[in-house]
């Protein structure tokens, strides 16, 4: 086990692992038929490659990632939008470094800036709003993406921009939400998936009752779970147990970081702003009905759609994904509904690879492609390397 | 962008009424929102430690909440990252205000 000695108390690390490989086999999983658990986080999923948590736990044990990578489930169209709105003259556009390096159909928001764009790369949109008040001459729009994690700060920005009369800001609101792309993944036929591994997160901002539906309705357990491996691991053990046991709930491992009622203040302020879109295309899962949020009324001024007409905001329908030429051979939405390892896609390490990413998975490191072409990947990447 | 980092609150603006403050984030100083994790006397804030996502202090946490989590990110090479991306913004903001 040539990771154990990485673990805060590798001893706990182990007894975990022994108890998880009982409950596997008292279920009677095992390698042909293996458990899926889905751990929903991007975050989690580079922490599993980065502690090989996949080859820890037995065979009978499968992890599969989801989507929940910010910049990995991004359409190209989204990207080019940013582009069309950079383009504009007296425009300085805003995003995070995450944001800077996801392809569209006409390149990235980086290659852009190289050809002259004022494009820059902020770590907050607090700083985006900053540099709306210097450059009252200019039209400063910030990209906001990402979960329900990074969407109060937006929000809580806007709020600010309105509050201070800051009229040369908008915010081009690409938020999107956890729930509705897992209630999804259920609902595909192709998907079997046994219970899942929640985000730490994201649970903090909502809390753990928007998950509810998944142990109701769909009778599978949900365990909300911390960064570190051993938080994994226990949150593995307990989702295990619950299926060995015949139960289906929802747990909070992360109960330090995560109240069950969530972060109120939060959730107000991006109940303010936004609401619900009817539906918002996905990179590789397509469109999803009230999967996105866009602005209220209340904020139209600051509403980059409506100021540029661009994306949702220019009136007609928006590209999708799926149409898109650059896609064809791209194997990611099978990826990202965990249908297909990265390994298996054609283009993986060949014409996409981190330097040269093809698809968004392999931008971030938060992506399960990156993940496993920076770590060497999972029992079959090695199998695959030794077949070679 | 979505695991934030931990710091702890060296400084409150003015009475607390802008809800902004000042974090330490693995020795880099950054300016905070703290809407979020205010409860009623924002200068009661001074020394407690938050996590903080792209900005906004998101969570109230315990020092060795802390600890740990800038451990799991330092491994991760999320903290290194988040700590950049904070200082190469606030060199272009300052060579905004020089030009």
């Amino acid at each position: 086990m040539k990771y154990m000695d990485e673990f805060r108390d590798p001893a706990l690390a182990k007894s975990v692992l022994a108890k998880i490989a009982e409950t596997v086999e008292a279920i009677g999983a095992t390698k042909e038929k293996p458990l899926a658990i889905m751990e929903i986080c991007g975050g989690h999923t580079h922490a599993i490659f980065r502690y090989g948590l996949d080859k820890l736990v037995p065979e009978g044990l499968e992890f599969v990632h989801g989507p929940g990578c910010p910049v990995c489930v991004l359409p190209m169209a989204r990207v080019d939008d940013c582009i069309d709105i950079a383009e504009r003259p007296n425009v300085i556009f805003t995003t995070f470094g995450d944001a800077m390096r996801v392809p569209g159909t006409r390149g990235t928001l980086l290659k852009k800036k190289a050809e002259g764009c004022d494009i820059r790369m902020v770590y907050s949109p607090l700083d985006a709003l900053e540099l709306a008040r210097r450059n009252p001459e200019k039209e400063v729009v910030f990209f906001g993406l990402g979960f329900e994690t990074t969407m109060p700060s937006t929000a809580l920005t806007v709020r600010r921009a309105q509050a201070d009369g800051v009229e040369n800001f908008s915010l081009f609101c690409n938020h999107i939400l956890v729930p509705p792309p897992i209630k999804a993944l259920l609902d595909d036929p192709d998907m079997n998936l046994d219970g899942f591994v929640g985000p730490g997160h994201v649970s903090m901002v909502i809390g753990t009752e928007p998950y509810e539906f998944i142990a109701r309705e769909y009778g599978k357990p949900l365990v909300v779970a911390g960064f570190e491996p051993l938080d994994l691991l226990q949150s593995v053990l307990m989702a295990l147990t619950q299926i060995k046991e015949g139960r289906a709930e929802i747990e909070n491992q992360y109960s330090r970081v995560v109240p069950r009622e969530g972060n109120a203040a939060a959730m107000s302020a991006c109940d303010e702003v936004f609401e619900p879109r009817p539906s918002f295309d996905w990179r590789g899962l397509g469109e999803i009905d009230h999967s996105g949020v866009q602005m209220r009324e209340a904020y139209a001024a600051f509403d980059a759609e409506r100021k540029f007409g661009v994306g949702y905001g220019a009136g007609k329908p928006v590209v999708k994904e799926a149409d898109l030429p650059e896609m064809q051979g791209c194997r990611c939405g099978d990826v990202i509904k965990g249908a297909l390892k990265p390994v298996a896609c054609p283009k993986f390490g060949v014409d996409c690879t981190p330097e040269h990413p093809l698809g968004a998975l392999m931008v971030s490191s938060e992506g399960a492609c990156a993940a496993y072409y920076q770590y060497g990947g999972a029992r079959e990447y090695e199998s695959v390397e030794a077949a070679e | 962008m979505c695991l934030g980092i931990p710091g702890k609150i060296v400084e409150i603006e003015g009475d607390g009424a802008t809800r902004m403050g000042v974090v330490d984030v693995g020795g880099v100083r950054r300016q905070v929102d703290l809407t979020c994790v205010i409860e009623t006397d924002p200068t009661a804030l001074i020394g407690e430690w938050v996590l903080v996502h792209v900005g906004f202090a998101m969570s109230r946490i315990d020092a060795d909440e802390a600890a740990r989590t800038l451990e799991a990110l330092a491994a991760l090479g999320e903290a290194e990252e988040e700590i950049a991306a904070i200082r190469e913004t606030e060199r272009m903001l300052s060579a905004e205000a020089a030009s």
